[in-house]
């Protein structure tokens, strides 16, 4: 298949047609036509955006979310790759299984999908899954994590960063002390003290992000911080790097704009894990974002069936989609605050997470030569937010009915018009 | 007043004041001849508990038959809700029942509020304790314990010095008395160990002491709240005795109390443990006093979310 885009604004404000054949970008300049054309009315053509955190549900949990239904999500999002979490049912900690999702992926053809292996068998904390034999794969999984759990034990941490060295893999923390937060419900400050639910409090991830940390450098390895939440996270990361230690973080979209006083009416909607912080943590996390302390946004698409937050908010689980919103949501807290330039949140989404899961394809400049991994974004409308319009399987987001910048036009993957005019192309690439 | 009442922060003071002159004209039938009124005849109320409590459902009850409403009781333990059924499916069950009222009791914080708020279903909510967040009339019925011992704060509670003791963090009951007592214009000390104290007290308008000693001597209103024992086993205190010596209320410090000064607990009692017998049993005690007030605020309660006539043309009646 051959395409044209015409007139897409790159970052530097240039404006320019790109021929793209059999996956690759084949030749840039003006006044070219060649095969299929899209017109990109000088809205803005980027990297294909890469998310190192998202929750299919498959396999075990397919009436939230598929691999399919996922990739539809992401490319609807702009996204070209995306990187399944190992808590599915049964849990990703076996090259068979992280086999299997990566061929559902590729099936679906919306987007790359690559799995991430658990640490520990089972996500039980106790003993390491076959990482290697995962590695080995045809997935190729370099990524490793326990996410929904935290390596707790610090003997077991320090070994799976060591471990991963032989295959330059990287350990990805959900950094939650378990002990701090048993029972937790929300973050631990002053909202939660008057609506009487059980706190999470910041040390209980900040704790584990300074143990981590040390561990990291003492045994020399590459770590990387889930979903980083809280301003003493970011002074942690700050310290770790100023030491040159080789450790790598992360902000979801929802803990860059929404704060826990939308606690306050008990929608579950609102409950995440970890949970949404204080004014003072949404400014923190901003800054770190802004000055590379945090390397890049992950979305933690978290897909729950409907009966799963349609509850009272203690039974309700943690979580939130983010797909569809994450660009938007971004643009929102970063760049109409003027806090980064669409240079900035190209390296904070694209390059910088391809770069540290080591997908070559992804995140590469737009140059000949290059993979066709792209995405092409109106910068100047805005649109609402419907959860009934949602790709997702899942609609819980909590951005509902909010008007947010941006919207993500259409989406090259791998050479092929996945998204067009916002619509999905039936059927992705095959 | 708003269709439901869910936490203290749903009333005005003045809204709370007129809940509690509404229990005074009640008292005052409550005592003649004819306890019945036939305000609510027709209308049915829910008592839908999820915990066990018999006292609260009980004062429900009565609060409801005496005001000629139809009462079911509807208990989790026995019932679909021990098989599953999820919150929604029990209400909805409820309202198809043709329920104008649900009194609710739930283990999980908010619960009140989300079948208030999440349409599925349109009677009216009264929570009767959610988690370790709100339980509001509880708060009314001590507020109007505390007015029926205190001539003199009839319409503000300014001046006054209240002392809740125990544990703050779990506690439902001290949350709503904080939010209704200070809304009033009392002085609030708490007092308890730091372990049980919530890290977000620095935003209520209280103030905190570690020190019962100290504050027995100084309030007219000293509040006890029950102490689990089971707190010992997740080492909010190390030992029942050391809480007991700590915020205990003794003979020492009943006698330390001063001569006008009551002592109130929302029981049910641990004797012994955060009161002693002789305390408990004291003139000071206001205790039964609170179980009676219990059913006449709630029928304040129910009387103005689900609206009668006017109250004093019904008394005439």
């Amino acid at each position: 298949m051959q395409y044209t885009i015409k007139n897409a604004r790159l970052l530097d404000g240039s404006v320019v047609d790109v021929v793209i054949k059999d996956g690759t970008i084949t030749e840039i300049g003006n006044s070219l036509n060649v095969g299929e054309v899209v017109n990109a009315d000088k809205n803005l053509l980027i990297p294909g955006l890469v998310d190192l955190h998202t929750h299919l549900r498959e396999p075990g949990r397919e009436d939230s979310e598929t691999v399919a239904t996922g990739s539809m999500a992401a490319a609807k999002g702009g996204f070209t790759a995306i990187s399944a979490m190992a808590n599915t049912f049964p849990v990703a900690d076996t090259a068979g299984v992280v086999e299997q999702v990566f061929r559902l992926g590729q099936e679906a053809g919306y987007c790359d999908v690559f799995p991430i292996g658990a640490v520990t068998q089972g996500l039980k904390g106790e003993a390491l899954a076959e990482l290697g034999a995962m590695a080995n794969s045809k997935a190729r999984v370099r990524m490793f994590s326990d996410d929904g759990k935290c390596v707790s034990d610090p003997l077991l941490m320090r070994r799976a960063l060591e471990y991963v060295k032989t295959f330059n893999g990287i350990i990805a923390q959900h950094a939650q002390d378990p002990a701090l937060t048993v029972g937790s419900q929300m973050n631990e400050g002053v909202v939660s003290s008057k609506l009487g639910l059980t706190g999470w409090p910041a040390v209980a991830e900040e704790a584990i992000i300074a143990r981590d940390i040390l561990l990291a450098e003492h045994v020399g390895s590459r770590l990387h911080i889930c979903h980083l939440t809280t301003a003493g996270g970011v002074d942690l990361l700050r310290f770790a790097k100023s030491r040159g230690i080789s450790v790598t973080a992360e902000v979801t979209p929802h803990h860059l704009l929404l704060t826990d006083d939308l606690v306050a009416n008990y929608d579950p909607v609102f409950k995440v894990n970890p949970p949404l912080r204080t004014e003072k943590d949404v400014v923190a996390l901003r800054a770190g974002l802004a000055d590379g302390t945090i390397d890049i946004v992950g979305t933690d698409h978290a897909p729950h069936p409907t009966e799963d937050k349609d509850c009272e908010w203690q039974s309700a689980a943690f979580g939130m989609v983010g797909l569809e919103t994450a660009l938007s949501v971004v643009v929102k807290s970063m760049i109409e605050t003027k806090l980064m330039s669409w240079s900035d949140l190209v390296e904070r989404m694209s390059i910088a997470p391809a770069r540290i899961a080591g997908y070559s394809n992804h995140g590469r400049d737009i140059a000949v030569g290059a993979p066709a991994n792209l995405t092409i974004i109106d910068t100047s409308s805005n649109w609402i937010v419907d959860r009934n319009r949602l790709a997702s399987k899942s609609k819980n987001t909590p951005f509902q009915a909010m008007s947010l910048p941006a919207r993500v036009l259409h989406t090259f993957f791998n050479g092929n018009l996945v998204l067009k005019d916002s619509e999905l192309v039936r059927g992705g690439s095959n | 007043m708003n269709r439901h009442l869910l936490s203290i922060n749903d009333l005005s003071p003045q809204d709370a004041l007129g809940i509690l002159n509404t229990a005074s004209e009640l008292s005052k039938i409550s005592d003649g001849p004819m306890k019945k009124l036939p305000t609510l005849r027709g209308r049915t109320i829910v008592n839908l508990f999820f915990e066990d409590s018999t006292r609260t459902r009980i004062s429900f009850e009565s609060a409801a038959k005496r005001l000629s409403a139809d009462v079911i009781n509807f208990s989790a333990k026995g019932s679909s809700v021990s098989k599953g059924e999820s919150l929604k499916d029990t209400a909805q069950t409820l309202q198809a029942m043709g329920a104008d009222a649900v009194v609710i009791r739930h283990g999980a914080s908010g619960a009140a509020q989300r079948l208030a708020d999440s349409g599925w279903i349109s009677a009216s909510v009264i929570n009767a304790g959610d988690g370790t967040h709100e339980h509001p009339t509880q708060a009314l019925l001590d507020a109007y314990t505390i007015r029926s011992k205190f001539p003199q704060y009839q319409e503000s509670f300014a001046g006054l010095k209240i002392g809740i003791v125990g544990d703050i963090l779990h506690s439902r009951v001290a949350r709503s008395n904080v939010l209704l007592l200070t809304k009033l214009g009392a002085k609030v000390t708490l007092v308890a160990p730091p372990t049980l104290i919530p890290v977000g007290v620095t935003d209520w308008d209280v103030d905190v002491s570690y020190d019962l000693d100290d504050v027995v001597k100084k309030v007219d209103v000293l509040m006890m709240l029950r102490v689990q024992s089971e707190r010992m086993k997740d080492s909010f205190f190390p030992s029942e005795r050391e809480y007991s010596r700590g915020y205990g209320l003794d003979i020492a410090r009943l006698n330390a109390l001063q001569e006008h000064a009551i002592v109130m607990h929302p029981g049910p009692m641990n004797r012994g443990l955060e009161i002693s017998a002789e305390s408990a049993d004291s003139h000071r005690s206001v205790v039964l006093a609170q179980v009676a007030n219990g059913v006449l605020v709630r029928m304040a309660v129910l009387y103005q979310l689900l609206g009668g006539a006017a109250l004093t043309g019904e008394v005439s009646a």
